[in-house]
């Protein structure tokens, strides 16, 4: 693992007219690792990834990319720097083909259109939906439109991709497949962070365990330490 | 997908063609001239397309365009004595400076307010036009009938040459938006459309594209104004630039299909075709009976087929096969 962190987050805080989403958080996320981030239903995960990918501005802290501050970016900035995201209630191009909507994502790098298919169709195999290519992307089961969305966002060559609960929903052996996924964007380099409900879903995977409740970093630590920590224990038994 | 499609090339050429022979064999004047006034609108509703259709930003004060492109081509003809060949560009141009300026601002409103604020904008212009003096207000400007000809764009013998150069001008703003279609930009206009804030996480810049739709679709606009007072030689507030004019444009794109290549032309020739046949009815010339036609048409549209005729044309060809495959059945 490189030395110097892919992201660096420090003291950041976001609040929404009064309620507190985000609480002084810091942690750091290395090349290739794959983070887990958990806790309660509202506890700021969602508000943590919109910080990071640019889609809110940050109340207080600073966020570093590859050493950059890229505190209060713009999405499409964070795009061009390598965030890369999914979003939690869906949003696929409900017009377009799966393949379409793939492209849009390669488009980042080359806007070739020819360059930008032959790239959806890579990334629509690899995340399986190969066979789906011409599919209208509305007419997708929502576990198919996750995927594209894994697909899209892996399109944009990211150095860190946010996978904003890709495992809901699913069964037990999509959500093995699902974590498979995970693990060969891994192997590509690519970090993640991944928000989840679905704890057998990324317990085996991460690297590390990131904790929020009530908007503050409850716990940081190794799955096995996660699973131990009284404080963690309390915030789920709390719920 | 990559290479053009053989049968939609040869679809196009005949299409073309057909075109191309129509008034040699209608050749009445007063029919010719119905025959331009449905490529007038056909232009324009193709036009609107880009920034209305594709990249979803529902504009109903495009008469502003229309206008900048009538008075721009109008006074350099009359002050400068400019070719309204280069008038055309100039208002064009023009009009492309004035939207991207006008954008600028507008496009950080979502939906309807976007809507509202090109309203605005199109009736203020609207208003100050009427109180210009430089542009003689209300009362319009007149081009002087002396030189006729290819140069002057001035044809007092026959209609003929205006429907060639406005079928041209279809034809070049056809072919801009098809190659808008092609490319990246197409792609990203229909992203914008569907989904901004996943446009956004994909590096797409929404204003940027936004005022490259506006800025096209207003550029070929203007030309389509230029057109109208090369062929009609006098233009006023009301007729270039009146609400009636803005909301004609957007219905004609709603009505053939949004986001659809040719649905515009299919929604000029069906508009101006009952517009035509209700003046002859209740023999109108007014803008009241227009309205109430408008609003019919939203209504039906909005009810029937949100995706216009094209739509309609679309679901047919999807439930055809499954229609044959039940009367096999059947037999
Ligand atoms: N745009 C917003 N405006 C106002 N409040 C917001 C906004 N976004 C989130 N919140 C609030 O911030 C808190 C954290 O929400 P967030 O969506 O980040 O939680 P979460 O951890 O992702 O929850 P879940 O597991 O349910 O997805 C909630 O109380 C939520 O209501
Ligand atoms: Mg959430």
């Amino acid at each position: 693992m490189n030395a110097a962190p892919l992201l660096a987050v420090d003291g950041l805080s976001k609040a929404f007219q009064g309620l507190v989403a985000n609480r002084d958080i810091g942690f750091t996320v290395h090349h290739g690792e794959i983070v887990g981030l958990i806790g309660p239903n509202g506890a700021g995960k969602t508000t943590l990834f919109n910080c990071l990918a640019g889609f809110h501005q940050p109340t207080a802290g600073h966020i570093a990319f590859e050493g950059r501050d890229i505190t209060g970016t713009t999405p499409e900035r964070a795009a061009a720097l390598g965030i890369a995201r999914t979003f939690q209630i869906v949003r696929v191009f409900h017009s377009m083909t799966a393949l379409e909507n793939v492209m849009v994502g390669a488009m980042l790098r080359n806007k070739g259109v020819a360059h930008a298919r032959s790239r959806a169709l890579e990334e629509l195999e690899f995340v399986g939906l190969g066979h789906r290519a011409e599919a209208l992307a509305s007419e997708m089961t929502v576990s198919e439109q996750k995927r594209l969305e894994v697909a899209r966002a892996l399109a944009t060559d990211p150095k860190l991709i946010l996978l904003d609960e890709v495992m809901a929903g699913l069964n037990q052996t999509e959500v093995r497949e699902a974590s498979q996924l995970v693990v060969r964007i891994q192997e590509r380099g690519i970090a993640s962070i991944i928000v989840e409900h679905v704890m057998e879903g990324i317990m085996p995977i991460a690297d590390r365990i990131l904790v929020l409740d009530y908007g503050a970093k409850i716990a940081d630590g190794t799955p096995e330490q996660i699973a131990e920590d009284p404080a963690v224990i309390a915030a789920y038994l709390g719920e | 997908m990559t290479t053009i499609h053989l049968p939609k090339t040869v679809g196009a050429l005949a299409l073309l063609g057909f075109a191309l022979l129509l008034p040699l064999v209608i050749q009445d004047p007063a029919r010719q001239n119905f025959l331009i006034l449905i490529l007038m609108g056909a232009q324009l509703g193709v036009a609107w397309n880009i920034i209305g259709g594709y990249a979803g930003q529902v504009s109903l004060g495009h008469a502003v365009f229309y206008g900048i492109g009538a008075y721009t081509s109008t006074m350099l003809s009359l002050k400068l004595g400019l070719s309204p060949w280069l008038g055309m560009l100039a208002g064009g141009v023009v009009a492309s400076a004035f939207s991207v300026a006008m954008g600028w601002p507008c496009f950080r409103l979502k939906g309807h307010y976007f809507a509202m604020a090109t309203i605005a904008v199109a009736e203020i212009v609207q208003v100050l036009v009427t109180n210009s003096e430089t542009l003689e207000g209300a009362v319009g400007l007149s081009l002087p009938m002396g030189n006729t000809g290819v140069a002057a764009m001035v044809f007092s013998t026959s209609k003929l040459p205006y429907y060639y150069i406005i079928l041209g001008l279809l034809v070049v703003t056809v072919l801009a938006s098809w190659a808008i279609e092609r490319s990246h930009i197409g792609y990203y206009f229909r992203a914008i459309k569907d989904e901004p804030e996943a446009a956004r996480a994909l590096g797409v810049s929404l204003t940027r594209y936004k005022l490259v739709a506006i800025a096209v679709s207003s550029f070929f606009t203007a030309m389509g104004g230029s057109f109208y007072a090369q062929k009609e030689m006098f233009i006023d507030p009301g007729s270039v630039l009146a609400t009636g004019v803005s909301i004609k444009i957007a219905l004609i794109a709603i009505l053939g299909g949004v986001g659809t290549l040719l649905g515009p032309v299919l929604g000029a020739g069906i508009l101006i075709t009952i517009e035509e046949y209700s003046r002859v009815l209740f023999g109108s010339t007014g803008s009241g009976t227009d309205m109430i036609i408008y609003a019919l048409m939203i209504i039906l549209v909005a009810v029937y087929s949100p995706a216009g005729v094209m739509g309609l044309l679309h679901e047919l060809r999807r439930r055809i096969p499954s229609l044959r495959a039940k009367a096999e059945v059947r037999a």
